[in-house]
């Protein structure tokens, strides 16, 4: 009998690592420093956010979206607030809509400005890290004044939105977004044309055009491997069939084709918002009916009923018709779906969340094969991988 | 497509709602039905975005089975459902979609159904060694165990979850919107007496 010998180290990567964005625990086999398979341990971050939602009326149940993914929170609560409304049958008005892709925008925007220089910063780019921080910081401004709150905001809810936006807001956001294409042709000039850069991604971690449809893939990752994809186009909710823009692809469907399509993003998110800003009118930004939305407070002072209503939504809260649906966003980092079962009563019977990024890891495995070790940080950085959502 | 997927045998309930289609089918033809939906060029449902369960533990056949598939050439999403009892084992369709490897380890995870001819059925949410399945309605939302470090041992222990106050689930449902059962002493206001 023929003898061989394995030559193959496992390691073991995480779960506490800087280049695995949280804990991912990665079981490694190489062969000198070659990949020969990499298969990811999740559930780190497992929160028992679905069995939560069991217990908590709808509205309650907002909040723990913003804590998936918490990079992205609001495109999250876009995708219950749309399942909810489903089921309950109404339709926001139309200020509601334009606030919420405002927002949804300001969200993938603040996504990307943190998914890419995290990445660079993977693969030895430090600068991108602290400028792009303060961008985002700006942008964050935004979502304390609509919500109070820079992260975890709660805004979107079943039946419009929180709140209007304050006074002169509309203005400060378009003084804004004139100056922000600027800095993404600064950060274009860091990195787009980087040696360093264009080494550590061009022709790393390839997905084909039917791999990435097969593995279950969805935003930045499939459109980057040439699928024309995009669900704010092909199944528009809310104002995007009032708006017009771009979806970009890749060609190759490699790390740096990832990182072209989500600048390609963050400008045509600045198009958007500029075509919301000018588009959106005064109005009601919520459904105008106190068995969904809670009366306001000056309301609630001088009126019984009103008092009544606001007891009763913020103690047993609406009851949603028995039934399922499952609705579907584009967030940032790809399809993000809740699959919402109603019984009748007044809190979820089940509430699946499908996660783009759940997806995305299970191909890690495939992309990663063949490749250094040192590559694994550029391929799971270009993923755009966050565990909250993951784990869930 | 509904003519289509009618055709389908082991389909039934077909219901069209814009982009979202809703069917049961029946689990012993299983993967002949996801090998059409995803070979036949008219419907083409090429990806899978997520497998999941929903528990009724009142019912004989205790779990909906939900399969939501996605085409990109149509622009159609679909929900599949089957129903399956407690112990009871469905074929893995591991080799029709490669996604559905998570998705299924997952499903087996959190309610415990089992996919048979599935690659590498392990849990994948839960912590290792853990026992139970979290989401079926009969696991207590507080859990079994809990963890702490402990300082003398010098590593992380295990310990039934001590709550300091007893689990309160209010029922807040009011009566009054909806009402249909009937209340103690309203027969006496039938008209016949």
């Amino acid at each position: 009998m023929k003898e061989v010998e394995l030559n193959t180290t496992t390691i073991n990567f995480g779960p506490q690592h800087p280049a695995a964005h949280g804990v991912l625990r990665l079981v490694v086999d190489l062969e000198g420093e070659v990949v020969q398979r990499a298969e990811p341990h999740i559930g780190l971050l497992h929160r028992g956010t679905e069995k939560l939602i069991e217990y908590k009326t709808y509205l309650q149940a907002v909040p723990y979206f913003d804590r998936l993914d918490y990079v992205s929170p609001m495109c999250q609560e876009h995708a219950f607030a749309l399942a909810t409304e489903n089921l309950l049958g109404i339709d926001v008005p139309q200020r509601a809509k334009f606030i919420r892709v405002i927002f949804a925008e300001i969200t993938r925007i603040l996504n990307h400005l943190l998914n890419i220089p995290a990445y660079a910063a993977d693969i030895g780019a430090v600068t991108p890290f602290l400028w792009c921080f303060e961008e985002r910081e700006k942008l964050l401004e935004f979502h304390e004044a609509v919500s109070g709150a820079r992260f975890h905001a709660a805004y979107f809810r079943p039946g419009g939105v929180h709140q209007d936006m304050p006074e002169g807001m509309e203005e400060k956001l378009f003084e804004h977004f004139k100056t922000l294409p600027k800095f993404i042709d600064d950060l274009e000039s860091l990195l787009t044309n980087n040696r360093i850069l264009r080494q550590r991604s061009v022709d790393i971690g390839i997905i084909s055009k039917s791999e990435a449809i097969e593995w279950g893939c969805s935003g930045p990752v499939l459109r980057s491997a040439g699928v024309a994809w995009d669900l704010r186009r092909s199944q528009p909710y809310d104002a995007y069939d009032q708006v017009d823009f771009q979806v970009p692809v890749g060609k190759k469907g490699d790390c740096f084709d990832r990182y072209l399509v989500r600048i390609e993003e963050m400008r045509q998110s600045i198009n958007i918002i500029n075509q919301c800003l000018n588009q959106i009118k005064s109005g009601p930004v919520s459904v105008e009916d106190n068995k969904i939305t809670p009366p306001k407070r000056n309301q609630m002072k001088k009126s019984m009923e009103a008092l009544i209503h606001h007891f009763k939504l913020f103690t047993e809260g609406y009851r949603v018709p028995a039934g399922q649906v499952y609705t579907a966003v584009e967030a940032p980092k790809g399809e993000f779906g809740v699959y919402l079962v109603s019984d009748g009563s007044s809190k979820p019977y089940r509430c699946k969340i499908r996660a783009p990024g759940f997806a995305h890891l299970q191909t890690l495995d495939n992309l990663s094969k063949g490749h250094l070790m040192a590559d694994i940080a550029a391929i799971l950085g270009s993923l755009d991988i966050v565990f909250g959502e993951i784990d869930r | 497509m509904l003519k289509i997927l009618n055709k389908i045998t082991g389909i039934n309930n077909v219901i069209e709602n814009n982009n979202l289609l809703e069917i049961e089918f029946d689990k012993t033809n299983m993967l002949k039905i996801f090998n059409q939906l995803k070979d036949n060029a008219d419907l083409n449902f090429n990806q899978l975005l997520d497998i999941t369960a929903v528990d009724y533990p009142s019912r004989e056949f205790r779990f909906d089975l939900v399969y939501i598939l996605q085409s990109l050439t149509k622009n159609k999403k679909i929900i599949l459902k089957t129903f399956i009892k407690e112990n009871e084992n469905i074929e893995s369709i591991t080799n029709i979609h490669k996604s559905a490897d998570w998705y299924e380890r997952e499903c087996y995870d959190l309610f415990g159904i089992e996919f048979v001819n599935h690659p590498d059925l392990r849990r994948i949410m839960t912590d290792y060694n853990f026992e139970g399945f979290p989401l079926r309605k009969d696991f207590p939302l507080t859990g079994h165990t809990e963890v702490r470090y402990d300082d003398l041992e010098k590593k992380v222990i295990y310990e039934p979850v001590k709550l300091t106050q007893e689990f309160r689930n209010f029922d807040s449902e009011s009566p009054w919107e909806g009402m249909e059962n009937k209340l103690f002493g309203d027969e006496k206001s039938n008209d016949e007496n």
